[in-house]
Parts: C-alpha cells; sequence; structure tokens
C-alpha cells in the first residue's frame, strides 16, 4: 500500500516545483504547436507547388470546389447579418459624438475604414473559424480515428495533399471573398443609418465613402483575410490530424474546440502584427 | 537449388509503447504465393504487427525486409512505390466515410494511374463483383453492413492487382456463409494468381481453412512457426502427456478450450504484480 501512497502524495507536491512543471509543460507545448505548424505549412506549399506545376502530382479542381461550397457558402449569411449589424450600429454610436463637432457626415468615412482596414477581415475570419475551423478539424479528426489517414497513407497516398491541401486552398479563397462581402455589408450598415436616421443624402454617403477608402485600405484589409484563412485552415488541419486513433470521438470534440480557441487568438495576434507592419511601420506603402 | 527468397522478412523486431513491449524479438519469413497466418489472443500485438509490416508504424529495433529491400532504409516516396504493390484489409475497412463505395474502389486507381474514367469504372465493377458487392456501388459507407464494409476494403485493396495483400481479421464479425466466401476469396487470389497472403486473425475454422502455414504469437514472442499440417495435428493429439507449457497453451488456443495454460496465466494476478503490490495477495 505504501507504493500506492507514495504515488499520491508525489502527485499532490505543490511549490514552486509544480509551478515551474506547469510552465515548463505550457512552453512544451507551445513550441510543439509551432513547430508542428511550421512543418504543415511548409509540406502544404510543397504539394501546392507541385500540384500546380508537375503533371505527374494530381491536383484535383473538383475537390477544390467541394471544399470552396463547404467551407465558405454556409458561413454566408452569418457573416452578412453581423457585419450588417455592425456597421449600423457603429453608425449609430459615433453619430452623436462627431455631432458635437458639427461632423455627424464623417460616419461614413469611419465605417470605411473600420471595415475596409479592420472588420471585415477579422469578424469573417471569427466567423469562419466557427464554421469551417471547426468542421475541418472534426472531420479530420474523425477519419484518424477511423484508420482512414493510415489506410490512405498505406495506399500512398499523401494526406497533405489529398486533405490539406483542398481545405487550405478553398479556405484562403473564401475568406478572400468573405473578406469583400463583410467590407461591403459593414459599409451598407451605416449607409442605412447615415441616410434613414443622420439625414445624409445617399450621394454624399456614397462620395465620402470612396474618398476614405484608399487602395491601400482595401488590399492591406485583403491581405490580411487571406492570411488569416491559411491560419485558421492550418490550425484545423493540424489539430485535426493531431489527434490519436486512441483518442476516440472525445479527442475530435477537444480537438474542435482547441480549434476554435487557438484560431482566435492566433488570427488577434496576427492581425496586431500586420497592422503594425502595415501602418506603423508602412511596410506596405500605397 | 535453395529456398525461393522470401517476401517479407522481419529480423528481430521489437516494438514498444512507453513501458510495454508489444513485440519482443519476432522472427518471421513468407514465402512467395504462401498464405501465412498469423494467430495470437486479443490484444497480443497481432495488429501491431501487421502495421510494422506495412510501414505505417516503425518498430522500436529490428528489421523488416520486403520485396528484398529494407523499410528503415527506404526513403518516403521509395515506400510509397513499395505500398503500390501491396494491399491492405484493415480490421475495421477503414473505407473513406465521405466516399460511395464505388469511390472507395477507384481512388487507388484513380491516384496512381492514368487509366481512362472508362476503364476504371469497369475495373471497379470487377472488383466489386469478386466480392459480390456490386449492388452496393452507390452506397456510403454508413449505409452498408459492417460485413459489406470488410468486403468492400477488400475490394479496395485487390484495386491495384497487388502483389502482397495483408489481412486484419477478414472473417471476424462475419456470418458463416460470407466468412467462409471470404476465405473462398483469399484462397482463389493466393493459388490462381499466386499473391502472397499475411492473414492476422483468431478465427481457428478459417485459419485452418486457408493457411499454408501459421505462426502463433503470445506474449510478444513467435511461439511456433510452422505448416498447417502439424498445427492440425497438434490440435488433434487427444493426450497431451509430456506436453511442454508452450505446446498446451498452443493446443488450448488450437482447440478454443476454456481451461488450460492461457486461463491460469490470467487467475496469476498479473494485475497486481504490474502495480507493484505483492502484500495483498
Ligand atoms: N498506438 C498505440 N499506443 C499505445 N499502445 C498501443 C498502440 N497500439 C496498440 N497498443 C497496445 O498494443 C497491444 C497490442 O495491440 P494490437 O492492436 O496489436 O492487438 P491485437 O493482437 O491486434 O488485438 P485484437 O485481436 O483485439 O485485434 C495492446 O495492448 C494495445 O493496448
Ligand atoms: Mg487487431
Amino acid at each position: 500500500m505504501a507504493v500506492v501512497g507514495n504515488q499520491i502524495v508525489r502527485r499532490r507536491a505543490g511549490g514552486p516545483i509544480h509551478w515551474i512543471r506547469l510552465l515548463g509543460s505550457a512552453v512544451i507545448k507551445g513550441i510543439t504547436f509551432v513547430g508542428g505548424m511550421s512543418i504543415l505549412l511548409g509540406q502544404t506549399f510543397k504539394w501546392t507547388w507541385r500540384g500546380l506545376f508537375r503533371r505527374k502530382v494530381r491536383f484535383s479542381h473538383h475537390h477544390l470546389i467541394q471544399q470552396m461550397i463547404r467551407v465558405g457558402v454556409r458561413s454566408i449569411p452569418i457573416v452578412l447579418l453581423v457585419q450588417f449589424a455592425i456597421g449600423f450600429i457603429l453608425a449609430l454610436q459615433m453619430a452623436p459624438e462627431l455631432d458635437r463637432w458639427g461632423q455627424a457626415e464623417q460616419v461614413a468615412s469611419i465605417n470605411a475604414i473600420a471595415g475596409f482596414r479592420e472588420l471585415g477581415p477579422l469578424m469573417a475570419a471569427i466567423v469562419l473559424s466557427g464554421f469551417a475551423g471547426a468542421s475541418i478539424a472534426a472531420e479530420l479528426g474523425t477519419m484518424v480515428t477511423t484508420e482512414e489517414i493510415e489506410a490512405l497513407q498505406v495506399q500512398a497516398i499523401n494526406p497533405v495533399r489529398f486533405l490539406v491541401v483542398p481545405r487550405v486552398l478553398a479556405t484562403v479563397i473564401m475568406m478572400l471573398c468573405l473578406t469583400v462581402l463583410a467590407d461591403l455589408t459593414l459599409v451598407f450598415g451605416g449607409f442605412i443609418t447615415g441616410v434613414l436616421q443622420l439625414g445624409i443624402s445617399p450621394a454624399r454617403y456614397y462620395h465620402l465613402t470612396l474618398e476614405a477608402l484608399t487602395n491601400k485600405g482595401f488590399l492591406t484589409g485583403l491581405i490580411k483575410g487571406g492570411l488569416f484563412g491559411l491560419l485558421i485552415s492550418l490550425i484545423a488541419c493540424y489539430q485535426g490530424l493531431s489527434v490519436k486513433p486512441a483518442d476516440g470521438s472525445e479527442g475530435v470534440g477537444r480537438a474542435t474546440t482547441v480549434t476554435v480557441v487557438r484560431s482566435i487568438v492566433a488570427i488577434v495576434i496576427m492581425d496586431a502584427i500586420l497592422t503594425a507592419l502595415f501602418y506603423v511601420y508602412n511596410f506596405f506603402e500605397r | 537449388m535453395s529456398e525461393p527468397e522470401p517476401v517479407i522478412k522481419l529480423e528481430n523486431l521489437v516494438k514498444r509503447f512507453g513501458q510495454q513491449t508489444v513485440l519482443d524479438g519476432i522472427n518471421l519469413e513468407v514465402y512467395p504465393g504462401e498464405t501465412m497466418v498469423i494467430m495470437g489472443g486479443s490484444g497480443c500485438g497481432k495488429s501491431t504487427l501487421l502495421r510494422i509490416m506495412i510501414g505505417s508504424i516503425k518498430p522500436t529495433s529490428g528489421k523488416v525486409i520486403m520485396l528484398g529491400q529494407s523499410l528503415a532504409q527506404l526513403s518516403e516516396s521509395e515506400i510509397d512505390e513499395l505500398r503500390k504493390k501491396i494491399g491492405i484489409l484493415f480490421q475495421s475497412g477503414a473505407l473513406f466515410n465521405s466516399m460511395t463505395v464505388g469511390e472507395n474502389v477507384a481512388l487507388p486507381l484513380r491516384e496512381h494511374t492514368k487509366l481512362h474514367r472508362d476503364v476504371i469504372d469497369l475495373q471497379v465493377t470487377i472488383k466489386l463483383n469478386q466480392v459480390s458487392l456490386l449492388q452496393a456501388r452507390d452506397k456510403m459507407p454508413a449505409q452498408i453492413s459492417g460485413g459489406m464494409k470488410k468486403r468492400a476494403g477488400l475490394a479496395r485493396a485487390l484495386a491495384m492487382d497487388p502483389q502482397i495483400l495483408f489481412y486484419d481479421e477478414p472473417s471476424a464479425g462475419l456470418d458463416p456463409v460470407t466468412s467462409s466466401q471470404i476465405d473462398e476469396l483469399i484462397m482463389n487470389l493466393s493459388k490462381g494468381l499466386g499473391v502472397t497472403s499475411v492473414v492476422v486473425t483468431h478465427e481457428m475454422d478459417s485459419a485452418f481453412r486457408i493457411a499454408d502455414r501459421m505462426c502463433m504469437l503470445n506474449r510478444g514472442k513467435v511461439l511456433k512457426v510452422a505448416t498447417r499440417e502439424e498445427f492440425e495435428a497438434l490440435r488433434d493429439v487427444s493426450d497431451a502427456d509430456g506436453f511442454s507449457q508452450d505446446e498446451l497453451l498452443m493446443r488450448q488456443f488450437l482447440r478454443g478450450d476454456p481451461e488450460g495454460p492461457i486461463s491460469s496465466e490470467e487467475d496469476k494476478g498479473g494485475f497486481f504484480e504490474e502495480l507493484g503490490i505483492f502484500s495483498l495477495r
């Protein structure tokens, strides 16, 4: 019995050792994640490149389109709803404040800038990580537990080429489309408030929006959107493929949750870095 | 004239999962055209052995030599080339759930050959017919029974006309008729086309039907490799006096007796021993 007792005592050991251990395992987890993601990114590039430029490697357009529909289409209504509401609310909230300075019209510029540079790609990405990210992780995780991934490998079909590449490409392409859609919807939400509530004429609103909208604003937003798409899909594929056959459906559930959480954290960090590059260091002029 | 080169050769194979030693020094040779049946109790590492042979997991130590090449020394793409020459039937079937049965069978052909769609369709028809599953061609895996899944998995394994076929429990969970049909199919492939087969099973009836040679595993070691006739003789001996412990154990397994060394091994209380608590006994 002493052995059993001993083990319990050892497991309960608290104090600094305990915290150092926790810290250590967090660091190891972080390094494993970043390392694994980088390897997956490298492989994805390799197989995309080969698929596009080498005759021998198959590249299935059919798969890609199937994935685009699955990934993107279902999230469109939610993105539209969220962005319209944000545009509408943002304009309503800003208007009284701006009015004090006699600048109520400027809601148009604010909405355009906020939408195209920031909120369009950001909100589209967050919605997509819930839709596409979670579903990709669940799908691939399930395929691990049903031995489908192993079956692919032993049939000499590379899972990265066959499963990851079409999902990543589909997500990136759909994120670009969703970003544009989200940008426009947010502006439209502001437009409704501006015209109906604040009495700005439609032509004037349109003019002000175009004035605020620079190429740089639009393009940096689009680049953000594309990179967010890359992040979401890579994290989802990584988490899904990291499920162990023995983890079963519980492991799949965990992978799904972890995907959404990590995606959102990664998106926000990436957003901060990109914004710093684009606007503080003017990395991308014009 | 010596023996032919073995198609598969396992040299001193060891596999550990953490503390647990699942395979402990396996040596085995499989010759061209023969059907080798690997037997052993549940959880004794049969599937693990199969996975190592097909290069799906790496052994802790030891060597796998397949078709004259050592797996450990091959690059990823060389292993893939080798894999196109082998077919595997998984224990669970492992069909791709997002594709129909027909598409499952067509996939390796689509991926690895430049055959025209119509030719692939024809191939799929032939393979599905071989396992009498043509009527399920357009069904999804979720819509068919366990036995049908296994047969579909077999049709997929046959798609590339492999030189070596690996079967993990081909007849487990099937009704007796389907089970003997599968056995029949395995024998036809081996006798008719000269396919080398490695079959993992604990269904003794089926094992004795299809085997040329058999291999008995216990506790991660090979107890005996011998021809089917020798194992039959061991099973049918009525008087077991003077048998070694190993022979008694194999005899019990082959006969499916409830009493014998296998049962008493469990009674010894290995559970408590593993916990390191001797005083409780
Ligand atoms: N990936 C793994 N990680 C840890 N342990 C494993 C793993 N795969 C198998 N094992 C262990 O190895 C042992 C042998 O498993 P294996 O699946 O090879 O048995 P088996 O002989 O095929 O059993 P069955 O007849 O039930 O299919 C089991 O105790 C199992 O717990
Ligand atoms: Mg098994």
